[in-house]
């Protein structure tokens, strides 16, 4: 509706105290807040004592932030092992609000905030906002799902603190997205990437395009290419902006792009970022490709120290030309495990695996994931080799078999997958580590 | 009576792949194995290949060894005489014995014409179609059609 150009894009930074501080004024505040933080777990997080005096550090040794290289790192499996309550820093009944993603297992990924940490979650969020340029006045049409799934509930709060309108739609039903955003006048929508590309393509195919208010889309959750961004921002002319987010650390909001798309801002006031050599855990230079590792500053709930996103990106320091000193991240090149991200849903090759066994017979524990975008939206193609005892010559059987492996599969994965059944054998073993994925989206 | 009367029928799995039926056909030549009737039925990615051949256990036997699923299908042969509403009154009959048919195929056999059936409970078909004067190919006339 009213794409800004470059030229005349006037930034907003909603706290440009933090925003635009100076590296060793950063350096400070991060030093203060994760001395406080170690001594703050080390007392009331047994998981993190043990570790810590397993590799014999003690809270006195972490000075500042420079000495963040000696502390221990977390990582999903010791987030499962300790699920649901087990890392919590604080009693549960100071918990407000837990949120959670699918896990390796079939069990939940769970983080719990305290009122101070859902706080902090909105106010990071608002501040991505206000880098996509709206403000208090601005309505914000939110179709990411609501639930236990941070994107609907962070977008919320962000608009929430922001003081602005949140209209919250959840995921799904495009019809109805459209006739709400043309019918509130909504000003901005934020959504997954393939999906605000599927509504805007619906919105342009039902010739509404005119009649929207929209002027910015804030989208996430899964990866995009610059081409896909300027793909919406043609359709609706809109300027488009990428956020980044983990419900482990916060949920979106930990990192956001500004007009310049020269990376994602990382609040690192609150999630400090380091990048580290996958082979040995060394810190990464800027520019150098390693796997992202965070830990949460000021977090009261559940804090983290070090922990392991197994997304590979890099980072770089310097101010930009949007007048931020935050540091930027660039978008993901990888994983460090064969996690997929598919529709904004994590999925795990191995948790196919633990579905097809759980069928009891049937089919075979051997698969192969393709995943395909088909009019923007991911598809995700499961392969299935059907055992020969169970092997029928009615289709009728057969069918319902296939049936049966995709209510189970869309059930542990959280989203809904094409059972394609092959023949007994017909998919690759391989000695030590099988391909298993097969991820035909261009990204 | 017993089901001595039914035939085995080759069912072999295809996958939608290109070339994937030349296969089987070509393993079944090169074996010997004579085709005497087929269907194929397809859905969105598979097709389910259906066989009467002259020896339905080395045919199954020389698809496994070629890495091919096949398995062996006990279905009933119904003689159909080339007249008008012959196989109209052998199906009311098999309907009024309350039998489900699954699937079914024909093919013409000298002067009468074969309808495969494949149902639930083969042997009361036989019962059926023999009690009310139809008759069945055995195994022996079925492989060896129309020599």
């Amino acid at each position: 509706m009213a794409k800004v150009a470059l030229a005349d894009w006037k930034e907003q930074i909603r706290t440009p105290e933090i925003e635009c501080m100076s590296r060793d004024e950063m350096a400070a505040l991060q030093s203060e807040r994760l001395v406080k933080q170690v001594k703050n777990v080390y007392e009331h997080v047994a998981f993190y004592k043990k570790k810590m005096d397993d590799q014999g550090v003690l809270p006195g040794d972490i000075k500042g932030i420079e000495d963040i290289g000696k502390l221990p790192f977390t990582t999903k499996e010791d987030l499962r092992d300790n699920y649901p309550f087990g890392l919590l820093a604080v009693p549960q009944e100071k918990i407000a609000r837990v949120q959670g993603t699918s896990g390796t297992t079939g069990k939940l990924t769970l983080a719990s905030y305290t009122q101070k940490d859902v706080d902090v979650w909105g106010e990071c969020v608002a501040r991505g906002l206000v880098m996509a340029g709206l403000s208090s006045a601005d309505k914000i049409h939110v179709c990411y799902g609501y639930g236990l799934f941070t994107g609907g509930m962070g977008l919320d709060l962000g608009a929430q603190a922001l003081g602005a309108m949140a209209i919250p739609m959840s995921s799904g039903n495009t019809k109805r997205q459209l006739m709400c955003m043309e019918d509130f006048g909504a000003t901005a929508f934020a959504c997954t990437p393939s999906y605000a590309l599927y509504l805007a393509e619906a919105a342009a195919e039902a010739g509404i395009v005119d009649r929207l208010k929209i002027k910015a889309s804030i989208n996430g959750a899964e990866p995009w290419t610059e081409e896909m961004r300027k793909k919406i921002e043609s359709i609706l002319n809109i300027n488009s902006f990428d956020i980044y987010g983990l419900c482990e650390i916060t949920g979106p909001g930990v990192a956001m792009d500004c007009i310049h798309h020269k990376g994602l801002h990382v609040y690192e006031d609150y999630f400090y970022p380091e990048i580290l050599n996958p082979a040995d855990q060394s810190a990464c230079a800027d520019g150098e490709t390693g796997e992202l590792v965070f830990t949460t500053l000021a977090k009261e709930g559940m804090p983290l120290l070090r922990y392991r996103t197994k997304d590979l990106t890099s980072i770089q320091h310097g101010t930009c030309e949007c007048g931020r000193t935050l540091p930027r991240i660039q978008k993901f090149t990888g994983r460090t495990d064969d996690m997929k991200v598919i529709r904004g849903v994590n999925v795990f090759p191995t948790q196919v695996e633990t579905a097809l066994l759980s069928i009891g017979g049937g089919v075979a524990p051997h698969y192969m994931m393709i995943v395909d975008r088909e009019n923007n939206l991911d598809v995700l193609t499961v392969m299935v080799e059907v055992d020969e005892k169970y092997f029928s010559d009615e289709i009728r059987k057969l069918d319902q078999l296939k049936a049966k492996v995709g209510a189970v599969l869309k059930q542990a994965l959280g989203v809904s997958a094409r059972v394609k059944l092959v023949e007994p054998k017909t998919i690759q073993r391989s000695e030590g580590k099988a391909k298993r994925v097969i991820d035909n989206r261009d990204l | 009576m017993s089901i001595s009367n039914t035939i085995q029928q080759l069912s072999v799995f295809l996958e939608n792949r290109e070339g994937r039926l030349d296969e089987v056909l070509k393993v079944l030549a090169a074996a010997e194995v004579n085709i005497v009737a087929l269907s194929l039925a397809d859905t969105s990615d598979y097709g389910m290949l259906r066989l009467i051949v002259s020896d339905p256990h080395k045919g199954r036997a020389a698809l496994k060894e070629a890495g091919i699923t096949a398995m062996l299908t006990d279905v009933v042969a119904l003689r159909v005489p080339h007249a008008t509403g012959s196989l109209c009154r052998a199906m009311h009959q098999i309907v009024e014995g309350e039998v489900n048919v699954e699937y079914m195929y024909a093919f013409a056999n000298g002067s009468d014409a074969a309808a495969v059936l494949k149902s639930d409970d083969p042997a009361r078909v036989i019962d059926i179609l023999k009690g009310s004067g139809f008759d069945v190919y055995s195994a022996d006339e079925a492989y060896r059609a129309n020599q």
